[in-house]
Protein backbone atom coordinates (compact mmCIF):
# COMPACT_ATOMS: atom_id res chain seq x y z
CA UNK A 1 0.00 0.00 0.00
CA UNK A 2 1.46 3.32 -0.99
CA UNK A 3 0.23 6.21 0.99
CA UNK A 4 3.02 8.69 1.06
CA UNK A 5 2.36 12.24 0.00
CA UNK A 6 -0.21 11.15 -2.51
CA UNK A 7 -3.08 13.60 -2.78
CA UNK A 8 -6.38 11.77 -2.66
CA UNK A 9 -7.51 11.78 -6.24
CA UNK A 10 -11.13 10.82 -5.93
CA UNK A 11 -12.37 14.01 -4.32
CA UNK A 12 -13.63 17.05 -6.18
CA UNK A 13 -12.21 20.25 -7.58
CA UNK A 14 -9.90 22.49 -5.54
CA UNK A 15 -11.92 24.60 -3.14
CA UNK A 16 -9.28 26.36 -1.12
CA UNK A 17 -5.69 26.88 -2.16
CA UNK A 18 -3.34 28.09 0.55
CA UNK A 19 -0.04 29.42 -0.73
CA UNK A 20 2.95 30.07 1.57
CA UNK A 21 0.58 31.02 4.33
CA UNK A 22 2.24 32.23 7.51
CA UNK A 23 1.07 33.68 10.77
CA UNK A 24 3.29 35.52 13.19
CA UNK A 25 1.84 36.88 16.39
CA UNK A 26 2.72 40.21 17.92
CA UNK A 27 5.16 38.62 20.36
CA UNK A 28 7.21 37.26 17.41
CA UNK A 29 5.87 33.75 17.88
CA UNK A 30 5.74 32.10 14.48
CA UNK A 31 2.54 30.07 14.67
CA UNK A 32 2.61 29.01 11.02
CA UNK A 33 5.22 29.18 8.32
CA UNK A 34 4.97 28.54 4.58
CA UNK A 35 1.86 26.43 4.54
CA UNK A 36 1.00 25.19 1.06
CA UNK A 37 -2.19 23.24 1.02
CA UNK A 38 -4.91 22.53 -1.49
CA UNK A 39 -8.24 21.52 -0.06
CA UNK A 40 -10.69 19.87 -2.43
CA UNK A 41 -14.44 19.97 -2.46
CA UNK A 42 -15.70 17.04 -0.39
CA UNK A 43 -12.40 16.33 1.35
CA UNK A 44 -12.43 15.03 4.86
CA UNK A 45 -9.13 16.48 5.90
CA UNK A 46 -7.48 16.03 9.27
CA UNK A 47 -4.83 18.32 10.62
CA UNK A 48 -2.84 16.08 12.95
CA UNK A 49 0.00 17.28 15.11
CA UNK A 50 1.44 17.94 18.55
CA UNK A 51 0.46 20.97 20.64
CA UNK A 52 1.81 24.20 19.27
CA UNK A 53 2.01 23.08 15.66
CA UNK A 54 -0.47 25.72 14.57
CA UNK A 55 -3.41 23.46 13.75
CA UNK A 56 -5.91 25.70 15.48
CA UNK A 57 -4.29 28.81 14.03
CA UNK A 58 -4.66 27.32 10.55
CA UNK A 59 -8.32 26.66 11.24
CA UNK A 60 -8.90 30.22 12.43
CA UNK A 61 -7.23 31.55 9.30
CA UNK A 62 -9.45 29.41 7.11
CA UNK A 63 -12.52 30.53 9.06
CA UNK A 64 -11.54 34.15 8.54
CA UNK A 65 -11.35 34.71 12.30
CA UNK A 66 -7.84 36.00 11.85
CA UNK A 67 -5.82 37.20 8.88
CA UNK A 68 -2.58 35.60 7.63
CA UNK A 69 0.61 37.63 8.01
CA UNK A 70 2.00 36.11 4.81
CA UNK A 71 0.72 34.23 1.79
CA UNK A 72 -2.76 33.89 0.36
CA UNK A 73 -5.90 31.90 0.96
CA UNK A 74 -7.60 31.51 -2.36
CA UNK A 75 -11.18 30.26 -2.39
CA UNK A 76 -12.20 28.64 -5.65
CA UNK A 77 -15.60 27.92 -7.09
CA UNK A 78 -18.74 29.88 -6.22
CA UNK A 79 -18.00 32.94 -4.09
CA UNK A 80 -17.74 32.15 -0.39
CA UNK A 81 -19.57 34.08 2.23
CA UNK A 82 -20.02 33.52 5.90
CA UNK A 83 -22.88 31.09 5.41
CA UNK A 84 -20.48 28.71 3.76
CA UNK A 85 -18.34 28.01 6.81
CA UNK A 86 -19.51 26.16 9.90
CA UNK A 87 -17.30 26.05 12.98
CA UNK A 88 -17.32 23.51 15.80
CA UNK A 89 -15.21 24.39 18.81
CA UNK A 90 -13.36 22.14 21.20
CA UNK A 91 -16.02 22.76 23.83
CA UNK A 92 -19.69 22.62 22.87
CA UNK A 93 -19.83 26.40 23.44
CA UNK A 94 -23.59 26.49 23.77
CA UNK A 95 -25.37 29.45 25.32
CA UNK A 96 -26.34 28.06 28.73
CA UNK A 97 -29.44 30.25 29.02
CA UNK A 98 -30.93 29.09 25.74
CA UNK A 99 -32.70 25.87 24.79
CA UNK A 100 -31.25 23.45 22.25
CA UNK A 101 -33.64 24.86 19.66
CA UNK A 102 -32.59 28.44 20.35
CA UNK A 103 -28.92 27.49 20.26
CA UNK A 104 -29.26 25.77 16.90
CA UNK A 105 -31.49 28.53 15.56
CA UNK A 106 -28.89 31.18 16.45
CA UNK A 107 -26.91 31.32 13.16
CA UNK A 108 -30.18 31.67 11.24
CA UNK A 109 -31.55 34.14 13.74
CA UNK A 110 -28.49 36.35 13.29
CA UNK A 111 -29.34 36.37 9.59
CA UNK A 112 -32.85 37.53 10.32
CA UNK A 113 -34.69 34.21 10.01
CA UNK A 114 -37.70 34.13 12.33
CA UNK A 115 -38.37 31.28 14.73
CA UNK A 116 -41.24 30.04 12.61
CA UNK A 117 -39.27 30.11 9.37
CA UNK A 118 -36.36 28.34 11.06
CA UNK A 119 -38.53 25.61 12.56
CA UNK A 120 -38.27 23.17 9.70
CA UNK A 121 -34.55 23.52 9.11
CA UNK A 122 -33.71 23.27 12.82
CA UNK A 123 -35.88 20.18 13.20
CA UNK A 124 -34.18 18.57 10.20
CA UNK A 125 -30.67 19.23 11.41
CA UNK A 126 -31.52 18.08 14.94
CA UNK A 127 -32.78 14.85 13.44
CA UNK A 128 -29.52 14.43 11.57
CA UNK A 129 -27.54 14.62 14.81
CA UNK A 130 -30.07 12.42 16.64
CA UNK A 131 -31.33 15.10 19.00
CA UNK A 132 -34.99 15.07 18.04
CA UNK A 133 -37.11 15.50 21.16
CA UNK A 134 -34.53 17.63 22.98
CA UNK A 135 -35.53 20.94 21.39
CA UNK A 136 -36.68 22.44 24.68
CA UNK A 137 -33.85 21.08 26.85
CA UNK A 138 -31.25 23.50 28.16
CA UNK A 139 -27.56 22.62 27.88
CA UNK A 140 -27.10 21.71 31.54
CA UNK A 141 -29.65 18.94 31.10
CA UNK A 142 -27.61 17.31 28.34
CA UNK A 143 -24.66 14.93 28.50
CA UNK A 144 -21.31 15.93 27.02
CA UNK A 145 -21.97 13.98 23.86
CA UNK A 146 -25.41 15.50 23.39
CA UNK A 147 -24.02 19.00 23.88
CA UNK A 148 -21.50 18.31 21.16
CA UNK A 149 -24.29 17.03 18.89
CA UNK A 150 -26.17 20.28 19.47
CA UNK A 151 -22.99 22.17 18.66
CA UNK A 152 -22.59 20.27 15.39
CA UNK A 153 -26.24 20.88 14.55
CA UNK A 154 -25.69 24.60 15.08
CA UNK A 155 -22.72 24.56 12.70
CA UNK A 156 -24.72 22.59 10.12
CA UNK A 157 -27.92 24.59 10.25
CA UNK A 158 -26.83 27.05 7.58
CA UNK A 159 -25.81 24.19 5.24
CA UNK A 160 -22.15 25.23 5.15
CA UNK A 161 -19.96 24.05 2.31
CA UNK A 162 -17.01 23.77 4.68
CA UNK A 163 -17.20 22.47 8.23
CA UNK A 164 -14.26 23.41 10.44
CA UNK A 165 -13.84 21.35 13.59
CA UNK A 166 -11.28 22.21 16.28
CA UNK A 167 -10.67 19.01 18.28
CA UNK A 168 -14.41 18.69 18.80
CA UNK A 169 -14.38 15.31 20.55
CA UNK A 170 -11.19 15.66 22.61
CA UNK A 171 -13.03 16.11 25.90
CA UNK A 172 -15.41 13.19 25.43
CA UNK A 173 -15.09 9.67 26.78
CA UNK A 174 -13.96 6.95 24.38
CA UNK A 175 -17.40 5.38 23.83
CA UNK A 176 -19.16 8.67 23.15
CA UNK A 177 -16.29 9.73 20.98
CA UNK A 178 -16.40 6.69 18.71
CA UNK A 179 -20.17 6.96 18.43
CA UNK A 180 -19.89 10.63 17.44
CA UNK A 181 -17.13 9.74 14.96
CA UNK A 182 -19.50 7.29 13.29
CA UNK A 183 -22.38 9.76 13.25
CA UNK A 184 -20.19 12.51 11.85
CA UNK A 185 -19.09 10.25 9.00
CA UNK A 186 -22.69 9.36 8.28
CA UNK A 187 -23.57 13.03 8.10
CA UNK A 188 -20.60 13.77 5.88
CA UNK A 189 -21.39 10.94 3.50
CA UNK A 190 -24.97 12.14 3.19
CA UNK A 191 -24.10 15.78 2.53
CA UNK A 192 -20.53 15.70 1.20
CA UNK A 193 -19.48 19.04 2.52
CA UNK A 194 -15.79 19.61 3.07
CA UNK A 195 -14.51 18.90 6.58
CA UNK A 196 -11.30 20.22 8.08
CA UNK A 197 -10.81 18.38 11.32
CA UNK A 198 -8.14 19.32 13.84
CA UNK A 199 -7.11 16.52 16.15
CA UNK A 200 -4.39 15.17 18.43
CA UNK A 201 -5.49 11.64 17.85
CA UNK A 202 -3.89 9.43 15.22
CA UNK A 203 -6.77 6.97 15.54
CA UNK A 204 -9.44 9.58 15.02
CA UNK A 205 -7.71 11.15 12.05
CA UNK A 206 -7.22 7.85 10.25
CA UNK A 207 -10.70 6.57 10.99
CA UNK A 208 -12.42 9.70 9.76
CA UNK A 209 -10.45 11.33 7.04
CA UNK A 210 -9.66 10.90 3.41
CA UNK A 211 -6.46 12.85 3.90
CA UNK A 212 -4.27 13.36 6.94
CA UNK A 213 -2.01 16.39 7.08
CA UNK A 214 0.72 15.93 9.67
CA UNK A 215 2.02 19.15 11.15
CA UNK A 216 5.14 19.94 13.16
CA UNK A 217 5.80 22.60 15.77
CA UNK A 218 8.39 25.38 16.18
CA UNK A 219 7.59 26.88 13.80
CA UNK A 220 4.15 25.46 12.98
CA UNK A 221 4.27 23.96 9.51
CA UNK A 222 2.98 21.17 7.30
CA UNK A 223 5.36 18.27 7.76
CA UNK A 224 3.92 15.59 5.55
CA UNK A 225 0.65 14.23 4.34
CA UNK A 226 -0.97 10.92 3.68
CA UNK A 227 -4.00 9.79 1.77
CA UNK A 228 -6.27 7.38 3.57
CA UNK A 229 -7.64 5.47 0.63
CA UNK A 230 -9.88 3.10 2.58
CA UNK A 231 -13.41 3.17 1.18
CA UNK A 232 -16.38 4.74 2.92
CA UNK A 233 -18.66 3.91 4.65
CA UNK A 234 -16.28 3.05 7.45
CA UNK A 235 -17.60 1.25 10.47
CA UNK A 236 -16.36 -0.87 13.35
CA UNK A 237 -15.21 -3.50 10.88
CA UNK A 238 -12.77 -0.93 9.51
CA UNK A 239 -11.55 -0.14 13.02
CA UNK A 240 -10.51 -3.76 13.51
CA UNK A 241 -9.15 -4.35 10.00
CA UNK A 242 -5.53 -4.92 9.11
CA UNK A 243 -5.62 -1.96 6.70
CA UNK A 244 -6.54 0.29 9.59
CA UNK A 245 -3.65 -1.03 11.65
CA UNK A 246 -1.23 -0.33 8.79
CA UNK A 247 -2.60 3.15 8.29
CA UNK A 248 -2.35 3.87 12.02
CA UNK A 249 1.26 2.72 12.02
CA UNK A 250 2.09 4.88 9.03
CA UNK A 251 0.39 7.94 10.49
CA UNK A 252 1.98 7.37 13.90
CA UNK A 253 5.43 7.15 12.38
CA UNK A 254 4.79 10.27 10.36
CA UNK A 255 3.73 12.06 13.51
CA UNK A 256 6.78 10.72 15.37
CA UNK A 257 9.02 11.97 12.61
CA UNK A 258 7.32 15.36 12.83
CA UNK A 259 8.18 15.39 16.52
CA UNK A 260 11.77 14.26 15.87
CA UNK A 261 11.27 10.74 17.23
CA UNK A 262 12.40 7.43 15.75
CA UNK A 263 9.76 5.28 14.04
CA UNK A 264 8.02 2.55 16.00
CA UNK A 265 9.62 -0.92 15.99
CA UNK A 266 7.43 -3.84 15.06
CA UNK A 267 7.48 -7.41 16.24
CA UNK A 268 7.44 -8.79 12.70
CA UNK A 269 9.47 -6.25 10.88
CA UNK A 270 8.70 -2.87 9.42
CA UNK A 271 5.90 -2.82 6.85
CA UNK B 1 -15.09 5.55 62.76
CA UNK B 2 -18.34 5.18 60.87
CA UNK B 3 -16.56 4.39 57.65
CA UNK B 4 -15.14 1.12 58.99
CA UNK B 5 -18.55 -0.06 60.18
CA UNK B 6 -20.12 1.09 56.96
CA UNK B 7 -17.55 -0.84 54.98
CA UNK B 8 -18.53 -4.12 56.58
CA UNK B 9 -22.22 -3.26 56.67
CA UNK B 10 -22.14 -2.52 52.98
CA UNK B 11 -20.81 -5.97 52.27
CA UNK B 12 -23.37 -7.59 54.54
CA UNK B 13 -26.38 -5.65 53.35
CA UNK B 14 -26.08 -7.04 49.84
CA UNK B 15 -28.49 -6.18 47.10
CA UNK B 16 -31.71 -5.33 48.97
CA UNK B 17 -31.05 -2.98 51.89
CA UNK B 18 -29.39 0.34 52.51
CA UNK B 19 -26.11 0.17 54.34
CA UNK B 20 -25.41 1.84 57.66
CA UNK B 21 -23.47 4.70 56.11
CA UNK B 22 -26.35 5.63 53.83
CA UNK B 23 -28.83 5.41 56.72
CA UNK B 24 -26.67 7.71 58.80
CA UNK B 25 -26.39 10.11 55.91
CA UNK B 26 -30.16 10.15 55.41
CA UNK B 27 -30.73 10.82 59.09
CA UNK B 28 -28.14 13.58 58.98
CA UNK B 29 -29.88 15.16 56.00
CA UNK B 30 -33.26 15.10 57.76
CA UNK B 31 -31.80 16.76 60.85
CA UNK B 32 -30.14 19.41 58.74
CA UNK B 33 -33.36 20.15 56.92
CA UNK B 34 -35.25 20.82 60.17
CA UNK B 35 -32.29 22.46 61.87
CA UNK B 36 -31.82 24.95 59.06
CA UNK B 37 -34.88 26.92 60.11
CA UNK B 38 -35.55 25.58 63.62
CA UNK B 39 -32.18 26.47 65.13
CA UNK B 40 -32.11 30.16 64.13
CA UNK B 41 -35.71 30.44 65.32
CA UNK B 42 -34.88 28.96 68.71
CA UNK B 43 -31.87 31.23 69.11
CA UNK B 44 -33.93 34.25 68.10
CA UNK B 45 -36.71 33.47 70.56
CA UNK B 46 -34.18 32.79 73.32
CA UNK B 47 -32.51 36.13 72.64
CA UNK B 48 -35.82 37.99 72.85
CA UNK B 49 -36.71 36.17 76.06
CA UNK B 50 -33.30 36.98 77.51
CA UNK B 51 -33.72 40.63 76.51
CA UNK B 52 -37.04 40.70 78.34
CA UNK B 53 -35.56 38.99 81.43
CA UNK B 54 -32.59 41.35 81.56
CA UNK B 55 -34.95 44.34 81.61
CA UNK B 56 -36.95 42.78 84.42
CA UNK B 57 -34.03 41.48 86.49
CA UNK B 58 -32.14 44.75 86.35
CA UNK B 59 -35.24 46.93 86.57
CA UNK B 60 -34.08 48.89 83.51
CA UNK B 61 -36.40 51.83 82.80
CA UNK B 62 -38.08 51.54 79.41
CA UNK B 63 -36.68 54.84 78.13
CA UNK B 64 -33.25 53.19 78.34
CA UNK B 65 -34.10 49.70 77.16
CA UNK B 66 -37.77 48.87 76.61
CA UNK B 67 -39.02 45.32 77.03
CA UNK B 68 -39.88 43.50 73.79
CA UNK B 69 -43.57 43.63 74.65
CA UNK B 70 -43.44 47.41 74.97
CA UNK B 71 -41.69 47.70 71.61
CA UNK B 72 -44.36 45.54 70.00
CA UNK B 73 -47.11 47.66 71.58
CA UNK B 74 -45.42 50.84 70.32
CA UNK B 75 -45.14 49.33 66.86
CA UNK B 76 -48.88 48.82 66.86
CA UNK B 77 -49.82 52.10 68.57
CA UNK B 78 -47.53 54.24 66.41
CA UNK B 79 -48.28 52.28 63.25
CA UNK B 80 -49.80 55.19 61.25
CA UNK B 81 -46.79 57.38 61.95
CA UNK B 82 -44.15 54.68 61.53
CA UNK B 83 -45.62 53.13 58.41
CA UNK B 84 -46.01 56.45 56.64
CA UNK B 85 -42.33 57.05 57.41
CA UNK B 86 -41.50 53.54 56.20
CA UNK B 87 -43.30 54.38 52.98
CA UNK B 88 -41.11 57.46 52.52
CA UNK B 89 -37.94 55.43 53.10
CA UNK B 90 -39.14 52.68 50.78
CA UNK B 91 -39.91 55.15 48.00
CA UNK B 92 -36.39 56.55 48.19
CA UNK B 93 -34.88 53.06 48.36
CA UNK B 94 -36.69 51.62 45.37
CA UNK B 95 -36.52 54.71 43.23
CA UNK B 96 -32.78 54.96 43.81
CA UNK B 97 -32.37 51.24 43.15
CA UNK B 98 -34.27 51.57 39.89
CA UNK B 99 -32.12 54.52 38.86
CA UNK B 100 -29.02 52.60 39.89
CA UNK B 101 -30.04 49.71 37.63
CA UNK B 102 -30.65 52.04 34.70
CA UNK B 103 -27.47 54.01 35.26
CA UNK B 104 -25.28 51.02 36.14
CA UNK B 105 -26.36 48.80 33.27
CA UNK B 106 -26.43 51.69 30.83
CA UNK B 107 -22.92 52.78 31.69
CA UNK B 108 -21.65 49.18 31.72
CA UNK B 109 -23.04 48.69 28.21
CA UNK B 110 -21.34 51.90 27.13
CA UNK B 111 -18.08 50.65 28.62
CA UNK B 112 -18.20 47.40 26.68
CA UNK B 113 -19.04 49.13 23.42
CA UNK B 114 -15.85 51.09 23.48
CA UNK B 115 -12.58 50.03 25.03
CA UNK B 116 -11.50 53.68 25.10
CA UNK B 117 -14.49 54.76 27.12
CA UNK B 118 -13.93 51.92 29.54
CA UNK B 119 -10.22 52.63 29.88
CA UNK B 120 -10.92 56.29 30.50
CA UNK B 121 -13.76 56.01 32.97
CA UNK B 122 -13.40 52.73 34.79
CA UNK B 123 -10.67 54.01 37.16
CA UNK B 124 -13.10 56.77 38.15
CA UNK B 125 -15.71 54.21 39.00
CA UNK B 126 -13.22 52.26 41.07
CA UNK B 127 -12.02 55.33 42.95
CA UNK B 128 -15.59 56.30 43.73
CA UNK B 129 -16.34 52.77 44.80
CA UNK B 130 -13.47 52.45 47.26
CA UNK B 131 -14.16 55.90 48.74
CA UNK B 132 -16.57 55.56 51.68
CA UNK B 133 -19.22 57.33 49.70
CA UNK B 134 -21.33 58.34 52.70
CA UNK B 135 -18.52 60.77 53.49
CA UNK B 136 -19.61 62.98 50.58
CA UNK B 137 -23.21 63.18 51.77
CA UNK B 138 -22.64 66.48 53.61
CA UNK B 139 -21.43 67.94 50.29
CA UNK B 140 -24.56 66.78 48.51
CA UNK B 141 -26.49 68.25 51.40
CA UNK B 142 -24.97 71.64 50.59
CA UNK B 143 -25.27 71.47 46.81
CA UNK B 144 -28.72 70.01 46.34
CA UNK B 145 -31.76 72.01 47.41
CA UNK B 146 -34.64 69.63 46.88
CA UNK B 147 -35.05 67.22 49.77
CA UNK B 148 -36.18 64.21 47.73
CA UNK B 149 -33.51 64.78 45.09
CA UNK B 150 -30.92 64.99 47.84
CA UNK B 151 -31.94 61.67 49.38
CA UNK B 152 -32.27 60.02 45.99
CA UNK B 153 -28.84 61.11 44.91
CA UNK B 154 -27.22 59.81 48.10
CA UNK B 155 -28.97 56.45 47.96
CA UNK B 156 -28.32 56.15 44.23
CA UNK B 157 -24.64 56.83 44.54
CA UNK B 158 -24.06 53.92 46.93
CA UNK B 159 -26.35 51.50 45.08
CA UNK B 160 -24.98 52.33 41.65
CA UNK B 161 -21.41 51.02 41.81
CA UNK B 162 -21.96 47.36 42.56
CA UNK B 163 -24.32 47.21 39.61
CA UNK B 164 -21.89 49.01 37.33
CA UNK B 165 -18.85 46.95 38.27
CA UNK B 166 -20.64 43.61 38.30
CA UNK B 167 -22.41 44.22 35.01
CA UNK B 168 -19.21 45.41 33.35
CA UNK B 169 -17.44 42.29 34.57
CA UNK B 170 -20.31 40.15 33.29
CA UNK B 171 -20.47 41.80 29.88
CA UNK B 172 -16.74 41.22 29.46
CA UNK B 173 -16.66 37.65 30.71
CA UNK B 174 -18.37 36.25 27.63
CA UNK B 175 -16.96 32.98 26.30
CA UNK B 176 -14.36 33.88 23.63
CA UNK B 177 -15.57 31.05 21.42
CA UNK B 178 -19.12 32.34 21.53
CA UNK B 179 -17.85 35.77 20.50
CA UNK B 180 -16.04 34.11 17.59
CA UNK B 181 -19.20 32.25 16.69
CA UNK B 182 -21.15 35.50 16.55
CA UNK B 183 -18.40 37.05 14.47
CA UNK B 184 -18.42 34.10 12.08
CA UNK B 185 -22.13 34.52 11.62
CA UNK B 186 -21.80 38.19 10.85
CA UNK B 187 -23.58 39.40 13.98
CA UNK B 188 -23.92 43.13 14.39
CA UNK B 189 -22.70 44.87 17.53
CA UNK B 190 -26.29 45.19 18.66
CA UNK B 191 -27.03 41.49 18.06
CA UNK B 192 -23.95 40.49 20.00
CA UNK B 193 -25.00 42.72 22.86
CA UNK B 194 -28.60 41.60 22.91
CA UNK B 195 -28.25 37.88 22.22
CA UNK B 196 -24.91 37.24 23.89
CA UNK B 197 -23.42 39.83 26.22
CA UNK B 198 -26.53 40.80 28.15
CA UNK B 199 -27.71 37.24 28.86
CA UNK B 200 -24.15 36.21 29.76
CA UNK B 201 -23.91 39.14 32.19
CA UNK B 202 -27.20 38.26 33.88
CA UNK B 203 -25.77 36.26 36.83
CA UNK B 204 -23.21 39.00 37.51
CA UNK B 205 -25.85 41.71 37.24
CA UNK B 206 -28.16 39.88 39.64
CA UNK B 207 -25.31 39.47 42.12
CA UNK B 208 -24.73 43.21 41.92
CA UNK B 209 -28.45 43.87 42.29
CA UNK B 210 -28.57 41.89 45.54
CA UNK B 211 -25.75 43.98 46.99
CA UNK B 212 -27.27 47.19 45.64
CA UNK B 213 -30.67 46.45 47.19
CA UNK B 214 -29.18 46.43 50.67
CA UNK B 215 -26.99 49.43 49.93
CA UNK B 216 -29.90 51.48 48.59
CA UNK B 217 -31.68 51.05 51.91
CA UNK B 218 -28.53 51.97 53.85
CA UNK B 219 -28.07 54.95 51.54
CA UNK B 220 -31.63 56.11 52.07
CA UNK B 221 -31.26 55.90 55.87
CA UNK B 222 -27.83 57.50 56.12
CA UNK B 223 -28.82 60.27 53.70
CA UNK B 224 -31.72 61.14 55.93
CA UNK B 225 -29.47 61.21 58.98
CA UNK B 226 -27.30 63.75 57.19
CA UNK B 227 -30.07 65.75 55.58
CA UNK B 228 -32.13 65.76 58.74
CA UNK B 229 -35.60 65.84 57.27
CA UNK B 230 -38.54 66.64 59.48
CA UNK B 231 -42.31 66.79 59.39
CA UNK B 232 -44.60 65.01 56.98
CA UNK B 233 -41.89 63.96 54.57
CA UNK B 234 -39.65 62.31 57.13
CA UNK B 235 -38.62 58.72 56.73
CA UNK B 236 -37.71 56.14 59.33
CA UNK B 237 -34.24 57.58 59.91
CA UNK B 238 -35.70 60.88 61.03
CA UNK B 239 -38.08 59.04 63.33
CA UNK B 240 -35.10 57.31 64.91
CA UNK B 241 -33.24 60.57 65.46
CA UNK B 242 -36.35 62.30 66.73
CA UNK B 243 -37.13 59.42 69.10
CA UNK B 244 -33.53 59.55 70.31
CA UNK B 245 -33.83 63.24 71.20
CA UNK B 246 -37.02 62.59 73.09
CA UNK B 247 -35.66 59.51 74.84
CA UNK B 248 -38.56 57.63 73.26
CA UNK B 249 -36.67 54.35 73.21
CA UNK B 250 -39.68 52.12 72.43
CA UNK B 251 -40.40 54.04 69.23
CA UNK B 252 -36.71 54.06 68.35
CA UNK B 253 -36.64 50.30 68.67
CA UNK B 254 -39.86 49.93 66.71
CA UNK B 255 -38.44 52.01 63.85
CA UNK B 256 -35.23 50.01 63.97
CA UNK B 257 -37.12 46.75 63.71
CA UNK B 258 -39.07 48.06 60.74
CA UNK B 259 -35.86 49.04 58.93
CA UNK B 260 -34.20 45.73 59.62
CA UNK B 261 -37.32 43.90 58.51
CA UNK B 262 -37.35 45.95 55.31
CA UNK B 263 -33.74 44.99 54.66
CA UNK B 264 -34.57 41.32 55.09
CA UNK B 265 -37.56 41.55 52.76
CA UNK B 266 -35.53 43.33 50.08
CA UNK B 267 -32.79 40.72 50.31
CA UNK B 268 -35.23 37.82 50.14
CA UNK B 269 -37.14 39.37 47.25
CA UNK B 270 -33.99 39.92 45.22
CA UNK B 271 -32.70 36.44 46.04
CA UNK B 272 -36.00 34.98 44.89
CA UNK B 273 -35.90 37.03 41.71
CA UNK B 274 -32.36 36.00 40.94
CA UNK B 275 -33.05 32.31 41.58
CA UNK B 276 -36.10 32.48 39.38
CA UNK B 277 -34.26 34.03 36.48
CA UNK B 278 -31.19 31.82 36.75
CA UNK B 279 -32.99 28.58 37.55
CA UNK B 280 -32.98 27.27 34.01
CA UNK B 281 -29.30 27.48 33.37
CA UNK B 282 -27.70 27.90 36.74
CA UNK B 283 -29.45 25.50 39.05
CA UNK B 284 -26.29 23.53 39.71
CA UNK B 285 -24.48 26.74 40.66
CA UNK B 286 -27.30 27.78 42.98
CA UNK B 287 -27.74 24.58 44.93
CA UNK B 288 -24.05 23.77 45.01
CA UNK B 289 -24.50 20.37 43.35
CA UNK B 290 -21.93 18.97 40.93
Amino acid sequence: MTMHAVPAGETGAPQLVMRSVGKTFGNDVVALRDVDLTIRQGDFLSLLGPSGCGKSTALRLIAGLSAPSAGTLDWRGPPMDRTDVGFVFQEPTLMPWATVFDNVWLPLRLRGVSRRDAQERVAAVLEQVHLTGFEEAVPRELSGGMKMRASIARAMVTRPRVLLMDEPFAALDEITRSRLNGDLLELWEAERFTVIFVTHSVFESVFLSSRVIVMAANPGRVFDEMAVDAPYPRDDAFRTSEDYAHLIRAASNMLRAAMGLAPLETANGVH
Amino acid sequence: MASIEAGTAQGAAGAGGIDAEELARQRQRRFEKVGRWALPLIIMLTAIWLWDRICVWNEIPHFILPRPGVVLATLIDDAPLLFSSLWVTLKITFLSLALAVIGGVGLAVLFTQSKWVEMSFFPFAVVLQVTPIVAIFPLINIYVENQTAKLLLCAWIVAFFPILSNTTLGLNSVDRNLLDLFKLNGATRWQTLWHLRLPAAMPYFLGGLKIAGGLALIGAVVAEFVAGAAGQQSGLASRIIEAGYRLNAPRLFAALILISFTGIVIFLALTWLSNRILRRWHESALTGEH
